[in-house]
């Protein structure tokens, strides 16, 4: 009787360490990754004055103020943020959907290499490009305008949309459309009656990636945009002054730029998960 | 109403390989419950799907009613089809999964409710149900409802894939005779794929054994047990299966464990024009009857198998050691490790060529 409980106890005692110390492992990789981001969300709080101490004071009375000068000047930012995050995202799903679809569900001859291209188009450094697109932009009358935005952002994250769009589709049984075929539906209907329906929470999380990296872009805003067209990325940048105090007043803008993409971020996670595990398996 | 006709249907997936169906030749009636029946790749559910027009044909043609259908899309072929996943639309409810053909006809709504309920009363599908989606119901009802999506359409040939192979066994056995019922009240012309003999036995007015593509026989349930044409249709129909053994050719007959089964003059003479030394001898289990010793066939019994109204006998032979199945009464089954012996009746003996597995005849 004793000797069953005493051959198992170590093991157990084993396993739970070992657990534990995975535990542990776990909890301060998390913390390291979130330790800038609390730092930057406590500093927001602080007053200029308080914010740039060694070693950080970790006991100060919060104040808005920092808060407040963001919101007296982040209104044009924001306001070309969504315009471009929201357009780009709606025009890469329109020209998404039917892309995938022709390369999953009735795939077109030489699919392969189409979906090759589409992806190849994001293995060139974007550095490289950025001299034509501006030469581009300037000779098109689309330099600091709201629309080169929106169509580089669109080609920016078309590839991997389509991608995405083309595992959920493929995930569509083939019983499926066969019996709708049968039903005699015709392609239009297959799409809209068939197809969407049962990928459309594929789209969602589709789509809020694309808002995550419209949203969150810089580079081709800061070479192609000046105020006309400047997103919030650019406004972070502005909110460092040429001399004087201004991490907390940075970190307040910071914060709250982050506040979309997190909140976008934490409503997807599942289907985040989902989607992008999904191209991985097929 | 019509009837189907397969004319050398021919289906090659890949240049090299060998055809899926091959020159399938197959007369349907008007309003026949036709099953094809085989195991898996034996070509079946790819004849079923070239009626469909799901699968196109490499040669041949396919007649529904008297109309050529080979080059006919899907929708125009005036078919319906019950698929073995059901393959309802997830996010539809039933009434709209059952009169989405319907509305793709541009029928009218009212039109549209009448028949969709006229199908569901026909299947004992209540109108609660009508209203909730595939995800929200049995594996049972899910099946009715694919069924009546189908009915709804009003179609000349129903299609049926294995449409209950995802049943549990006792609602199988259930919707196997609702089906079948149903079926020939309605009297519209069906082709029923299965790989479950069983099935095939009790629901088809004819039934098409198929075996690597090809045709074997085509004949009612009756016909293919009394009469099968070749080693695999008699292998393949009945449960438990035909003991198959090849045994040697003596005068008057074949030689088995140590006894000699006499064989009919036409099988003797048809065994010898094709000079063979050995056939292949077939006895159904239930034709090897247990004779208290006096019966020709001796052997040793290795396990029972209780079924409760008869038993079946594992026996070894006595003589080369072969394991044949034998069908013994329920009640008092000889026990493990009994010598028996077992009377044949010599009509009840088939006869295969061992090279060609054809029927040598009788």
């Amino acid at each position: 009787m004793s000797a069953v409980p005493s051959r198992a106890g170590p093991r157990r005692f084993r396993q739970m360490s070992g657990q534990v110390g995975w535990g542990v492992v776990a909890w301060v990789v998390g913390i390291a990754f979130f330790l800038p981001v609390l730092w930057m969300v406590i500093t927001a709080f602080k007053p200029e004055s308080a914010a740039e101490t060694w070693p950080p004071r970790f006991v100060f009375s919060p104040t808005l103020a920092e808060f407040r000068l963001v919101f007296a000047g982040w209104g044009p930012y924001v306001t070309h943020s969504v315009i471009a995050t929201v357009g780009s995202t709606v025009l890469v799903l329109v020209l998404g959907v039917p892309a995938a679809y022709a390369l999953s569900v009735h795939p077109v001859k030489r699919w392969r290499d189409g979906l090759f291209f589409f992806i190849s188009t994001k293995m060139l450094p974007i550095v490289a490009a950025i001299g034509p697109l501006y030469v581009i932009a300037l000779k098109a009358h689309l330099l600091d305008s709201i629309w080169v935005l929106i169509i580089l952002y669109t080609a920016m994250n078309l590839p991997l949309a389509i991608w995405m769009i083309r595992s959920f589709m493929l995930e569509v049984p083939g019983e499926l459309l066969e019996a709708a075929r049968l039903d005699g539906a015709g392609r239009i209907r297959e799409i809209t009656e068939v197809i969407m329906p049962v990928v459309s929470p594929g789209l969602v999380s589709t789509a809020l990636i694309c808002v995550i990296f419209a949203w969150n872009e810089l580079f081709l805003a800061l070479n192609l945009t000046v105020t006309n067209a400047a997103t919030m990325p650019m406004y972070l940048i502005s909110s460092v002054p040429q001399e004087g105090l201004y991490i907390a007043h940075l970190s307040a803008a910071a914060t709250i730029a982050s506040v979309p993409v997190i909140a976008v971020g934490w409503i997807a996670q599942r289907s985040l998960v989902r989607g992008l595990s999904m191209g991985a398996i097929k | 109403m019509a009837h189907v006709k397969y004319v050398s249907a021919t289906r090659v997936y890949a240049k090299d390989a060998p055809p899926a169906v091959d020159a399938l030749d197959l007369d349907i009636t008007d309003g026949e419950f036709m099953v094809l029946v085989g195991p898996s790749g034996s070509g079946k559910t790819t004849a079923l799907r070239m009626l469909a027009g799901l699968e196109p044909l490499d040669g041949g043609r396919v007649e529904i009613g008297d109309r050529d259908v080979t080059w006919v899309e899907p929708k125009d072929r005036d078919i319906a089809m019950v698929f073995q996943n059901y393959a309802l639309y997830p996010q539809k409810t039933v009434a709209e999964n059952m009169g989405f053909a319907l509305k793709m006809q541009r029928v009218p709504r009212d039109e549209r409710d009448r028949r969709v309920r006229e199908a569901a009363r026909l299947l004992d599908l209540d109108d609660a149900l009508l209203a909730r989606k595939p995800k929200a119901l049995s594996g049972g009802q899910r099946q009715r409802v694919a069924m009546g999506r189908a009915i709804v359409r009003e179609p000349q040939v129903f299609l049926m894939d294995e449409p209950l192979s995802n049943l549990d066994a006792k609602l199988r056995v259930q919707t196997r005779s609702q089906i079948a019922e149903l079926q020939r009240r309605l009297g519209v012309t069906t082709v029923y794929v299965t790989h479950d003999q069983v099935e095939a036995m009790t629901m088809g007015n004819r039934v098409a054994v198929l075996s690597g593509g090809r045709l074997q026989q085509c004949d009612t349930p009756r016909q293919l047990y009394d009469n099968p044409v070749n080693q695999f249709v008699a292998g393949f129909i009945g449960s438990p299966a035909m003991n198959l053994l090849t045994v040697p050719i003596t005068d008057g007959g074949a030689r088995l464990a140590g006894a000699v089964i006499p064989l009919p003059a036409a099988v003797r003479t048809a065994a010898g024009r094709a000079g063979l030394s050995e056939i292949v001898l077939g006895v159904r289990p239930e034709h090897l009857h247990l004779a208290n010793g006096s019966g020709e066939v001796a052997g040793e019994v290795m396990l029972v198998e209780e079924l409760g109204a008869d038993a079946m006998l594992h026996v070894r032979l006595a003589e080369g050691g072969n394991q044949i199945v034998a069908r013994a009464e329920g009640r008092q089954p000889p026990s493990p490790g009994r010598q028996v012996t077992f009377h044949v009746q010599p009509d009840d003996v088939f006869a295969f060529d061992p090279g060609t597995g054809a029927r040598l005849a009788g």
